[in-house]
């Protein structure tokens, strides 16, 4: 039973669909509780990276507490807890969840139940947290919140009867999600007598603070001076302070107690040592279980990440330190590729967490990347009984010493209008995948689940899929397990050399037609040397697919343009420049395009 | 020995009108805007006037009337603006002065004012022999007009005349490059130049590409026309003596030798260029707002950038390639007083080692091959 005190808390999360408005919603509930005035707020204050805006996806968790006189008369304190919004933060995810006793499900009036809203809401369910839709964007013309309210009904089994009609974004209704949040989430519970559990369910790096620690207190007090210790990691840490969060900066307080959302601060260097789903409890009086659920995170996608301009390693390394610092599920070791030189072998929770990383080098960082084709990691049975995991393709051992290969597969789920099934099917059929099953979710929708395997998904299945359903369709995947699969390593030569960066491990029956497709699109963007540069596909020496760079036969400029050196002096600046983002491999100059350029084979 | 200290110079006068613009052109020219002539001459003559100070002592060995279409105006304004010049400046008594032309502007009216000036180097604009290619291009003439005014200006008295030609134009087959070739041959003048099309991005050319309504000539054909043009010209006398350019003996362009030998020249009018005190730089772009600044009594001056030791070394070598003469170690010594060969050693021995450049002992040159590619080795020295 929550005492008076924990009866007016709640601690709640949002989740939905990327664009349904979630952080639209989080932020008026902002603005309608005084946390931030009009004037302060920038748009999505939880969103705080520029590729979170961008993309308005949520990449990392917040937390944010906020005062609400309610139409009872009474003050409550509100615990939004902003959870990461795509299938590769799951797991980070959950432990948001955990840290919530409710959660307010975004559904767009025009767009309906979408394949994360589906995802999030049984994730919501199984941490038994009371799901409260909400149905937003009801000032869009193609509003149709009556059909959505029966959708969620029908497809979650969830009473939407009296969801708040709401217009995040232009502030409609904004008060009633407030009140329900009251009314229909519970209060937490916990002893806070009991010893110490609280959950860890975000941590970030503050260069003066040390780690800031994200924690949901379950049971028990904390407060600065206590010993504490990380259930998981045994480390032991001296509380320097503790407090709740404001947008963008943090409070102090003077303990934290059951029921409550907050920070600690233990002069903690390392993110590390505070891990997604971690106990803390104290030193003195420790608890005896830690909380359940914790996973320590395994990378699903793996990618070389090189300098485009080699002398800039060394800044790479940084770079990748400093992001590491606040994301440890980012895993990165010294590699070395023939072709590209010194880089990193980078390990990622899965696409999108790849992709912000490689966005994120680039733009917070300044630096030109050439990565290298993703890679699952491939269980590699050998003749003399060894098992090894590889997930470089360079690394895989000889045909001759394989006895078997497996390879992880994924249950996906896609949602689409009913018009696309016919192209989804064959999509999923290309890319090796299993019907699982198809079910409406209305007349017009349905739900297909298929078992894919998972190098067929890190490709550009995504792309494909979005462009095959005018954007209409929505994925969602988790992993299954692994499957023995007849695999083979497909390589490619430059000028009869092989270019280490560009081999990649792939199905036998889809090896030709990848070989043959990644030999033209290597020819677009080789450009013309000296000499002729012939491009190969071959599978254990063998060579399935051929083309030729021609020799260049002109590269000049004719004119002289009275007397403007400068102009012409930019141009062969450029050319120069142009000349430095090559990677030279062997005899060939390859533009650091080619190497992305096979990753999209199928546009 | 420091460029500043060089006592002659060339002069460089740009006329920015033409009649209309052609499409593959990115000049700095404007169609329609003739009724500023008179404005803009008084400003070109201030502008003069102008460098007549910082000139003091030193010799102007060229002057070279460019464009835009100088033959657009009234002859008058070219008649006195190089008068202009022999009043305010020290112009040698064997100065180059040239005057480029479009043959569809040009007169014996004109042409007979232009020798009257002391013009006696006259560049015209053929660009191409058949009429259906100079639609193409946008030209405003056609070939029977060039013809004309080409023997006219024979007529007159012109000695030095060059054509220029321009060869990969899309849609051009070689026997009608190897058709203008020949019947310039025919024709006989002292200089031709023929310039490999670049389809520039702010052209009617260049919208065309980016839309995909132009087929670019390949690179194959284009340098077949090139190989064509060299193998005619030189049978027919002409020298070989720069990428693009070809003349016969003592007719090389002594003007545009100044911009390859990375010699000094002063550039007056809208958007010229000039290298001048070991500085590179150039003036504003619009005719107006050359024409207001002039008036207003300042120098229409952007983009100045001194040009260091460093940097000059390497204008040189990019510059002096272009000339199928090469540059000469000793020369280079003799301007900076550093070995060319332990400064670009290693750019020269990789280029020679590709084939793309030779060295006979005394100077430096592209090959054949180099030729064909010679922003490859330009890259290197930047």
């Amino acid at each position: 039973m929550p005492d008076e005190r924990q009866k007016k808390i709640r601690n709640f999360c949002i989740i939905a669909h990327i664009d349904h408005g979630k952080s639209t919603l989080a932020d008026r509930l902002l603005e309608r509780t005084g946390v931030l005035t009009e004037r302060e707020m920038e748009d999505q204050v939880l969103d705080n990276m520029d590729i979170e805006r961008e993309r308005g996806i949520t990449i990392k968790a917040q937390a944010v507490r906020m005062i609400y006189n309610a139409r009872d008369g009474q003050e409550y304190v509100l615990n939004l807890i902003d959870t990461p919004g795509h299938v590769d933060f799951n797991y980070e995810v959950s432990r948001s969840l955990a840290a919530c006793e409710g959660a307010v499900l975004v559904v767009d009036a025009a767009q309906g139940i979408e394949a994360q809203t589906l995802a999030n809401v049984y994730l919501a369910l199984e941490h038994d947290l009371e799901v409260m839709p909400v149905i937003n964007k009801i000032d869009l013309p193609s509003a149709q919140p009556e059909h959505v309210k029966k959708e969620i009904e029908d497809v979650i089994g969830l009473d939407a009867s009296d969801a708040p009609l709401i217009s995040a974004k232009n502030g409609i209704n904004i008060e009633e999600v407030l009140e329900k949040i009251i009314t229909h989430i519970p209060p937490p519970v916990g002893d806070e007598e009991a010893p110490l559990r609280a959950l860890i369910f975000d941590s970030y790096y503050d260069s003066y603070k040390g780690v800031i620690v994200y924690v949901r207190i379950k049971e028990g007090k904390v407060k600065v001076g206590d010993s504490i210790r990380m259930m998981y990691t045994g480390k032991e840490f001296q509380v320097t302070e503790v407090g709740y969060f404001r947008p963008g900066s943090l409070a102090a307080g003077r303990e934290l107690l059951a029921g409550e959302v907050g920070y600690i601060a233990a002069s903690i260097k390392n993110v590390k040592d505070t891990r997604v789903g971690d106990t803390i409890t104290l030193t003195d009086n420790p608890a005896k279980e830690p909380l359940p659920g914790y996973k320590k995170v395994q990378s699903m996608v793996f990618c070389g990440i090189y300098p485009a301009d080699g002398a800039k390693y060394g800044d790479l390394r940084d770079a990748l330190e400093k992001l590491q610092l606040n994301d440890a599920s980012l895993l990165f070791e010294p590699e070395s590729s023939v072709a590209l030189g010194f880089g990193f072998r980078c390990g990622f929770l899965g696409l999108l967490h790849m992709e912000i990383i490689q966005e994120r080098l680039e733009r917070e960082y300044n630096l030109d990347l050439v990565t290298t084709a993703p890679s699952v990691i491939y269980k590699v049975f050998k003749n003399n009984g060894e098992i090894v995991n590889i997930d470089n393709p360079t690394n895989l051992p000889p045909a001759a010493e394989i006895q078997k290969m497996e390879e992880p597969v994924v249950k996906a789920t896609i949602m689409t209008p009913t018009e696309y099934v016919g192209n989804i099917m064959e999509l999923s059929q290309e890319r090796r995948g299993i019907y699982k099953d198809m079910s409406y979710i209305d007349e017009g929708r349905v739900m297909l689940t298929y078992e894919i395997p998972l190098n067929e998904i890190i490709y550009d299945f995504f792309d494909a899929l979005k462009s095959r359903t005018k954007g209409y369709a929505s994925l969602d995947y988790e992993l299954l397990g692994y499957r023995e699969s007849n695999l083979v390593k497909l390589d490619i030569l430059l000028n009869g050399e092989i270019v280490d960066a560009l081999s990649f491990i792939v199905h036998a029956d889809k090896a030709y037609a990848r070989g043959r497709r990644i030999a033209e699109k290597l020819k677009e963007s080789i450009p013309r040397q000296q000499f002729e540069v012939p491009i190969q596909a071959c599978i254990g020496g063998k060579i399935i697919a051929r083309e030729t760079v021609k020799a260049y036969r002109k590269d000049v400029l004719a004119k002289c343009y009275g007397g403007d050196i400068t102009r012409k002096k930019k141009l062969l600046e450029k050319q120069k420049e142009g000349k430095k983002r090559m990677r030279q491999v062997g005899s060939v100059e390859v533009p650091q395009e080619a190497f992305m350029s096979v990753l999209k084979l199928d546009t | 020995m420091q460029s500043t200290l060089r006592k002659s110079v060339g002069l460089y006068i740009h006329i920015p009108f033409c009649k209309s613009k052609c499409y593959y052109c990115d000049f700095n020219s404007y169609a329609g805007m003739e009724s500023y002539a008179s404005d803009y001459f008084k400003a070109l003559k201030n502008e003069i006037f102008i460098y007549s100070d910082k000139l003091k002592g030193d010799t102007v060995k060229s002057i070279f009337i460019g464009g835009g279409t100088p033959s657009l105006v009234d002859g008058r304004y070219i008649y006195e603006i190089i008068n202009h010049c022999r009043q305010n400046l020290d112009i040698d008594r064997h100065a180059e002065i040239s005057i480029e032309t479009n043959p569809g502007t040009l007169s014996l009216e004109k042409l007979t004012t232009y020798a009257a000036a002391g013009i006696n180097r006259l560049s015209m604009g053929l660009q191409a022999w058949q009429d259906s290619l100079l639609k193409t291009l946008g030209r405003i003439h056609r070939r029977e007009e060039f013809v004309e005014n080409f023997n006219i200006a024979r007529r007159v008295g012109f000695k030095n005349i060059n054509i220029d030609v321009i060869f990969g134009i899309p849609g051009q087959r070689l026997e009608e490059w190897d058709e203008t070739i020949t019947q310039i041959v025919r024709l006989d003048p002292e200089h031709v130049s023929c310039y490999s099309l670049k389809i520039e991005e702010d052209t009617v050319f260049g919208e065309k590409l980016a839309s995909g309504s132009l087929v670019p000539v390949d690179d194959e054909l284009d340098r077949e026309m090139y190989y064509l043009a060299k193998d005619c010209l030189s049978r027919n006398k002409f020298n070989h003596y720069e990428i693009s350019n070809f003349a016969k003996p003592g007719f090389e362009c002594r003007h545009n030798l100044i911009y390859w030998k990375d010699e000094s020249y002063i550039g007056v009018g809208a958007g010229a260029h000039s290298f001048f005190e070991g500085k590179r730089y150039n003036n504003t772009c619009g005719v107006e707002s050359y024409i207001r600044q002039i008036s207003r009594g300042n120098m229409p001056v952007e983009n100045v950038h001194r040009i260091e030791r460093n940097e000059e070394m390497s204008e040189f070598v990019i510059l002096g390639l272009r000339l199928i003469g090469g540059i000469a170690a000793n020369e280079f010594k003799l301007r900076f007083g550093t070995d060319i060969f332990s400064l670009y050693g290693k750019q020269l021995h990789q280029l020679s080692g590709r084939g793309l450049i030779q060295w006979d002992g005394e100077r430096i040159r592209l090959t054949n091959l180099g030729l064909d590619v010679a922003n490859q080795v330009f890259v290197e020295f930047i």
